[in-house]
């Protein structure tokens, strides 16, 4: 073979050999490609705060799913009532891991009782099948509180930051005044009056009763301002890309454009901020059944297990403890979770 | 601030942001000005529309408001009606409502508290809460600021680590369940403090439970903007001129990172607002949080509509403030 001379203007031949069959995989052999949700999980995974918040909550939801649906007691049994006898007192603020009466004769006859864990209530029903209740309950309500907020957030935030001009301005006029309203104010005054005003029974709505359905209303109507506000930014940014001009060079239409290019770009925002607002409408609740304003009974939530429990404060200051601790925990996780969420999916601290 | 002052030796107000910023002369724009305008124009409509709906929400109950009362027999109740004026056409009721409210400062009477103008309910309760929620403001502006500078600058150490946990778990209980631990723990199991809030002494736990919330969010807050303003070129600058450890804090890093904790000022005084019911609730504290719990119990609906309407423009009024106290301490901040 030829060797390149000295200050021969020559390319070296050697570099023009053709690959070994070893070298030619090592090139066509590509990484998989890894989609931004998938490395979105990845980051969020690595996250051991955000990992654990989520296995907490996790675990808590489907405690208060499956845990009623086995349990040989019910939120609303009162033990000590047997049709056609007076009310046995004796199962009324049990300790835990106590018995009543009829209870104790039954297990000195060799029968296995299952334990009251959490002990009964003033009313003698068993405390831990009402806490887990009312934990399904409050997460309900979070969860959908969120929901109604999500969906119309984003139709309106959606569709001032595509419209733009006057419709825009309209919009975000209104969301302004919406903002500077006092909510927790206006909650209470619909309450107040929903209560009232809403005739309920005998719906499927019954159960629920009016007070969370106002409360509901109130979120439809005051909250979904600053998910609008957020969505709209994002969609202004990104309706001026490139990808957007060329779908609406090719004949795209504004819903098409919003639905197929826009939203899902602004997911990651939407879903961390929904996160973040499961808490804030737990809070809300709890807020509410101290004030009275909170689920119907004998419907349990934990805000409503915590304000009643405030009346025995004294001699059975653990019914307050255990509502607490779990408002503490979800709340604690959900917002931690939020935050792992904001840290993995937003791109922007990615650049 | 010094708007009044510099009108005059400021002559071309409208486009020289950057040399008013040098020379340390916020001034009076037409822009700022037509902000704070519209500010003020937006603060009215909304208490106008605070008005408006607390109004005709209430008047939504059916039977109206005398529903609850029992054995009242016709003639009683058209002697209240025409007493309360609820015999005359709803746009008439609306009107004299707003005029009595706008012109009198009037609400009417209360519906449950006999002889007694709601007004005055409202300001005897404000004499209490006003004093207990500006102590719980204080002390959370101030603790907060403290905690948070010092987090930011022991940043991932111990301290700030111990910090974080603290407030981040403050932040996730409902005030009402932080208050009524104190409750127990302090003024009953241990019995250092008064549980009765309406001594001085009794006022120490209901200030506690109300601006541990607020302060651990201002700690949150000034931590973020402090490191935020620790990383800026100034701060080294100053820094690699030789400016002292504790005049770069105190003089420029404390001073700028102070401004996003104004904008919080709005929010915080609608969490202690909303708070003071609660608080005063568990405390037995003689206030108007508690005075309006009370009427939602009762249904005593003048009350409940006065003290919404109140609150509510305390409420605005602060945001507001707030809100403009924020553009005149930054001029840098961008108008929408």
């Amino acid at each position: 073979m030829n060797t390149k001379k000295p200050f021969s203007m020559q390319l070296d031949p050697k570099m023009f050999e053709p690959a070994t069959a070893e070298e030619k995989e090592y090139i066509t052999k590509m990484r998989p490609s890894s989609t931004f949700f998938r490395d979105g999980v990845k980051r969020l995974l690595k996250n051991k705060v955000a990992t654990i918040s989520l296995i907490v909550v996790v675990l808590i939801t489907l405690a208060s799913i499956i845990l009623p649906l086995v349990w040989p007691y019910s939120y609303e049994q009162m033990l000590g009532s047997t049709p056609g006898r007076p009310m046995d007192s004796s199962y009324n603020n049990l300790a835990p891991f106590t018995y009543g009466k009829t209870e104790l004769k039954r297990i000195d006859a060799g029968e296995k009782i299952f334990p009251h864990i959490f002990g009964t209530d003033a009313h003698g029903r068993d405390y831990f099948i009402r806490v887990v209740y009312g934990t399904r309950i409050s997460l309900a309500v979070g969860f959908f509180a969120s929901l109604i907020v999500l969906v119309i957030g984003m139709t309106i935030g959606s569709i001032a930051g595509y419209a733009g001009g006057k419709v825009d301005l309209i919009i975000m006029r209104i969301v302004d005044i919406i903002y500077s309203l006092p909510d927790t104010l206006i909650i209470i005054l619909l309450s107040v009056v929903l209560g009232r005003v809403l005739s309920v029974e005998g719906t499927v709505l019954e159960k629920i009763g009016s007070n969370i359905i106002s409360m509901f209303i109130v979120f439809g109507l005051l909250y979904w301002v600053s998910m609008a506000r957020l969505i709209r930014g994002q969609i202004l940014s990104l309706r001026e890309q490139e990808y957007v001009l060329s779908a609406r060079a090719t004949g795209a239409k504004g819903k098409w454009i919003i639905t197929k290019h826009l939203l899902p770009n602004c997911i990651s925002v939407v879903i961390i901020s929904t996160a973040l607002q499961i808490p804030n409408a737990i809070f809300t609740e709890s807020f509410l059944s101290f004030l009275g304003l909170g689920v119907n009974a004998p419907m349990p939530s934990l805000g409503s297990l915590a304000s009643d429990a405030l009346n025995g404060i004294n001699s059975y200051t653990y019914r307050l403890i255990i509502p607490a601790v779990i408002i503490c925990l979800i709340v604690l996780s959900l917002n931690l979770f939020g935050d792992g969420l904001r840290d993995a999916f937003d791109p922007k601290l990615n650049a | 601030m010094s708007s009044g002052r510099c009108t005059d030796d400021c002559p071309d107000a409208g486009n020289g942001a950057n040399t008013e910023q040098i020379k340390g002369c916020p001034e009076m724009s037409p822009k700022l000005m037509f902000y704070i305008l519209k500010r003020i124009l937006l603060a009215l409509l909304t208490i106008w529309i605070v008005i408006t709906v607390t109004f005709f929400v209430m008047h939504s109950v059916p039977g109206g408001p005398f529903v609850g009362e029992k054995a009242i027999s016709k003639e009683a109740t058209a002697a209240l009606e025409a007493k309360y004026g609820l015999d005359k056409p709803l746009m008439e009721q609306y009107v004299t409502y707003l005029k009595d409210i706008v012109t009198k400062f009037d609400f009417g009477p209360s519906l449950k508290q006999r002889g007694r103008q709601v007004i005055d309910v409202i300001m005897d309760g404000m004499k209490t809460s006003a004093k207990l929620g500006l102590i719980a403001a204080f002390a959370a502006a101030l603790v907060g600021i403290v905690l948070g500078s010092v987090a930011a600058l022991k940043r991932n150490k111990l301290v700030d680590k111990c910090i974080m946990v603290i407030t981040t778990a403050f932040v996730s209980m409902p005030s009402f369940i932080v208050g009524s631990f104190l409750l127990v723990i302090i003024s009953v199991k241990l019995g250092w403090l008064p549980a009765n809030g309406s001594t001085a002494a009794g006022l120490v736990l209901p200030v506690i439970t109300l601006a541990l919330y607020p302060m651990s969010y201002i700690t949150r807050l000034t931590r973020s903007s402090m490191l935020d303003v620790l990383g800026q070129d100034y701060i080294r600058t100053a820094r690699a001129k030789g400016v002292p450890s504790s005049k770069v804090i105190f003089g420029h890093a404390l001073k700028n990172s102070l401004i996003p904790v104004i904008t919080y000022f709005g929010p915080m005084l609608a969490y202690i607002v909303t708070g003071s019911m609660v608080v005063e609730q568990i405390f037995a504290v003689p206030g108007i949080g508690r005075a309006f719990v009370s009427s939602i119990t009762n249904r005593d609906y003048t009350m409940i509509m006065g003290t919404t309407i109140f609150l509510a423009s305390l409420i605005v009024v602060m945001n507001l403030v707030s809100d403009l106290l924020y553009k005149v301490v930054d001029p840098r901040i961008e108008f929408d």
